[in-house]
């Protein structure tokens, strides 16, 4: 599987290659296997009738999904998103042209379900779905990070993040799944996180956070699991548990919180920010994880649900949380208003904790000592599903605003990358969307270059020397790829360890539970 | 009536009654798609109004293809807004006896057609010499680029050089189309060629991707407002399936469902 394979060179300027043809053929990530298909209603191994089950599945979900039924009709085949895609520009194999890649599966819809497409399929270039039409679809939809750089520069905004959903759910649906997605979704909707860490796991995890903290600053920083009656509910990637450097993030939230003197909890239930099932593009699969996000809120009886770094996970909580599980405010019927009567509705619902930490510095809650960041030039790197799929703080392009002021407000020292590389035409980190596994590490090497040639200039230009990022895939993509061009792979921050190094701890302890002891706060 | 004249009413008729079924089809199937999540793409507008502005951009201006390809912008637009002008100078055709003021203003604008033409050849050109584009065209994308570029050619023949036509009985003919009051076309080859071409094109339009045309106003990309945390957006499918308690996550699934 491991083939070589060079890395691409950063040139001054990115060039758009010549296409060769062929160039990321392969067979694709490791696949998935019974244990991991069943347990989420897909067919253990490929079954017997596919194209047919393919077919009707694409039937299915163009007659759920405007998006993709738009999408296949209206492509004029301009050609504008063709060099928009990292990993076209890494690779230079045509097919990870955004426009090449949706036609894989708009080929096989055309002829299908088009006039055009069932009489002359020839000339508009339809195509049958057989044996090696399923390969390059699984091979190149296995390719996209489903960043939607690609959608920003389409004149009809032809996002092919929802063609690649949609052919990664028909792929599950003829029992050709990815097994890096599926595994960890097994263990996201059964345990409560992908990891599969287990509630003690968690605990002896965080008490030692908790030591290590005190030990270092000698202040007695809490990290609260299940606490009943708090007001905040964190739901964090898994990883900010152990991987570095995500848990220097979570010291960051829980520095934050202790200073602002206020009661939160993580929930041993629902342990997990990140949803794969976005990725796998499963509308039941993603509702699943979401459930449990709602039933942990609804336990723990808690008034505010507040996300932390995590890419994805803040596209799904704050564009899809309401949808699926009435996290989020606004519902009418019974069942969303059941949870939206608990949370507060003077807070956004529910909140990125960006968004939390920039409305305590602008309220003057947080007190910094800017000089401990002068080592570091700081840049930010826009993680794809923050920058084109959410929105913080409620103001216009608040996404690129706030992740910006908080860092601008803890470091002295802070330089933005080339603007066509960052804010809505942010290059991709070459690790979302399910990528982020070992099988994929070429297409995750060269789908990395641009954005590591827009850090290059800036170190070059600037001496920056540290990458920001409010994302649990971008970093850990980063800290694995940076290496490969020549960085330190140490570079990579979460935006809240930035935080987490300035910020004046001058409370003597956190508030632990609920409601008692925030009454007597108050009345102190 | 001659027999060309009839044949070429007839397919007028034929091609037009498919445009407004195919047409009609294509937009209640838009319609009645839902859009079960919210994935507007950045910049977003978070209000309507900031939606609607966004929409009237991307149709008069193309705003995001300024973004992504200047060359392909330049001859993109230079192609419509040519096209819409001559669209517009052509009504004089179809409106029973006299025209309103307001069409005859732009009568002088004939120069359009140089626009569209320009703008297809460009575009024509973009679409054989770079070689992503090339990669991605079917034979039925050159095809649609030559048709319309024969009807411009066509059309441009009679208003610009001496092979003009009766365009008083043309004007008889079109708005007879409407009136149900046939009558004689000329019959120049120019101007059989243009309509020949025309009716073919109005009758592939619901069945190619002219259907960018209404596709452009229901792309969920851009036609949302951002507002997903302060509205509960759900489809209707998925509305059933929350009822019915489809989405189980059998032992585990939380009560409250
Ligand atoms: C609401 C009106 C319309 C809008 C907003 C619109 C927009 C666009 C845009 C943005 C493109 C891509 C850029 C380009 O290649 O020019 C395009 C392409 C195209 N449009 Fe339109 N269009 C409209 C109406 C029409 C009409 C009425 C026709 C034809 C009769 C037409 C024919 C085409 C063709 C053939 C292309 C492909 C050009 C190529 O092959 O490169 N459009 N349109
Ligand atoms: C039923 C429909 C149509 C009829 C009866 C028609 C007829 C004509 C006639 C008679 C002329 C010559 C005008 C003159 O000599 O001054 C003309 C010109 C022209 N036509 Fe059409 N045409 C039709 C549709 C179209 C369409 C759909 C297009 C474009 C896609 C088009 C593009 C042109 C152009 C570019 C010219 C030359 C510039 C101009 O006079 O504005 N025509 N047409
Ligand atoms: S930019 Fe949009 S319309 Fe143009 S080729 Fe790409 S997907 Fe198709
Ligand atoms: S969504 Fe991103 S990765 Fe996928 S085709 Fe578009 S630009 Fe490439």
């Amino acid at each position: 599987m491991a083939k070589d394979f060079e890395i691409p060179p950063l040139p001054k300027y990115i060039e758009i290659p010549s296409i060769n043809e062929g160039a990321m053929k392969g067979e694709g990530p490791f696949k998935s296997s019974e244990e991991f298909q069943i347990p989420l209603g897909f067919p253990g191994e490929k079954v017997e009738n596919w194209q047919d089950v393919a077919i009707s599945k694409m039937g299915e979900l163009k007659s759920k999904y405007r998006s993709v039924q738009v999408f296949l009709d209206v492509c004029v085949k301009c050609g504008a998103c063709t060099d928009k895609c990292h990993y076209f520009l890494g690779s230079s194999d045509p097919k990870n042209m955004p426009v090449a890649r949706q036609d894989l599966f708009r080929s096989v819809y055309r002829r299908h379900f088009t006039f055009a497409g069932k009489y002359f399929p020839k000339l508009v270039g339809a195509k049958d779905l057989d044996e090696s039409m399923l390969d390059d679809w699984y091979n190149y939809f296995h390719q996209c990070s489903q960043c939607r750089r690609c959608s920003v520069f389409c004149p009809y905004g032809i996002d092919t993040a929802e063609i690649s959903m949609a052919a990664r759910e028909v792929l599950d649906a003829v029992g050709v799944g990815q097994k890096y997605c599926n595994q960890i979704l097994g263990k996201a909707v059964t345990v409560g996180n992908n990891l599969g860490l287990p509630e003690p796991a968690l605990r002896d995890t965080l008490i030692d956070l908790e030591e290590e903290i005190e030990e270092e600053t000698g202040v007695a920083v809490k990290y609260p699991l299940d606490v009943k009656g708090s007001e905040i509910l964190l739901i964090t990637p898994s990883a900010d548990f152990f991987a570095e450097p995500h848990i220097d993030g979570l010291i960051g939230y829980g520095k934050v919180f202790h200073q602002d003197g206020v009661s939160w909890t993580l929930s041993s239930y629902a342990s997990e920010g990140a949803n794969f099932g976005m990725f796998i593009g499963s509308y039941d699969v993603m509702r699943k994880a979401a459930l449990r996000i709602r039933k942990a809120a609804l336990d723990l009886e808690v008034s505010r649900v507040i996300v932390g770094e995590c890419g994805h996970a803040w596209r799904v909580a704050y564009s899809f949380w309401n949808t699926l599980s009435g996290v989020g405010a606004g519902g009418s019927d019974e069942y969303s208003l059941k949870l939206q009567n608990q949370l507060d509705s003077r807070y956004p619902q529910p909140q990125h904790i960006i968004e939390y930490t920039y409305d305590l510095i602008k309220r003057d809650k947080l007190k910094f000592d800017k000089s401990e960041n002068d080592d570091r030039t700081v840049t930010f790197h826009d993680s794809c599903n923050v920058a084109r799929a959410t929105n913080m703080g409620g103001i216009p392009n608040g996404q690129f605003i706030l992740p910006r002021e908080v860092i601008k407000a803890v470091c002295n020292n802070y330089i933005d990358m080339e603007r066509e590389t960052i804010k809505e035409s942010t290059f991709c980190c070459g690790g979302g969307g399910g990528l982020l596994t070992d099988d994929l590490m070429e297409i995750r090497i060269k789908g990395a270059m641009p954005r590591m040639q827009a850090l290059k200039e800036v170190e070059k230009t600037d001496g920056v020397d540290t990458l920001a990022a409010i994302c649990a895939i971008c970093k850990s993509q980063f800290s694995k790829v940076l290496p490969k061009f020549d960085f330190d792979p140490y570079m990579i921050v979460s935006v809240h360890q930035l935080v987490s190094d300035a910020i004046v701890l001058d409370k003597s302890h956190t508030i632990e539970s609920g409601v008692e002891e925030n009454i007597e706060e108050a009345t102190q | 009536m001659s027999v060309l004249s009839l044949v070429i009413t007839a397919l007028f008729y034929i091609s037009f009654i498919i445009f407004v079924i195919g047409m009609t089809k294509k937009i209640l199937q838009y319609w009645a798609t839902p859009a079960p999540l919210k994935i507007p793409v950045a910049p977003t507008p978070l209000t309507r109004t900031g939606v609607v502005l966004r929409i009237i951009r991307e149709v008069t201006l193309f705003e995001s293809l300024f973004k992504s390809s200047k060359w392909t912008w330049i001859f993109g637009w230079l192609f419509h807004f040519g096209l819409f002008l001559v669209l517009i100078r052509h009504i004089r055709y179809f409106w029973p006896g006299e025209v309103p003021e307001i069409f005859l203003l732009v009568q002088p604008f004939k120069y359009g057609a140089f626009a569209m033409l320009i703008g297809l050849l460009g575009l024509m050109g973009r679409r054989i010499f770079v070689d992503r584009v090339r990669y991605i065209s079917a034979p039925s994308d050159y095809i649609m680029l030559a048709l319309l570029l024969i009807i411009g050619v066509s059309g441009a023949v009679m208003t610009f050089t001496s092979n003009h036509t009766d365009v008083v009985m043309v004007k008889e003919f079109a708005s007879g189309l409407i009136t149900f009051n046939w009558s004689e076309l000329p019959t120049e080859l120019q101007l059989l060629v243009h309509l020949l071409l025309v009716i073919i094109l109005i009758a592939i339009f619901p069945i190619s991707k002219l259907l960018h045309v209404p596709g452009v106003f229901f792309s969920p990309t851009r036609n949302q407002v951002d507002d997903a945390r302060k509205k509960r957006h759900i489809s209707s499918w998925a509305l059933d399936q929350e009822k019915n308690n489809e989405v189980r996550l059998d032992q585990i699934m939380g009560e409250d469902e």
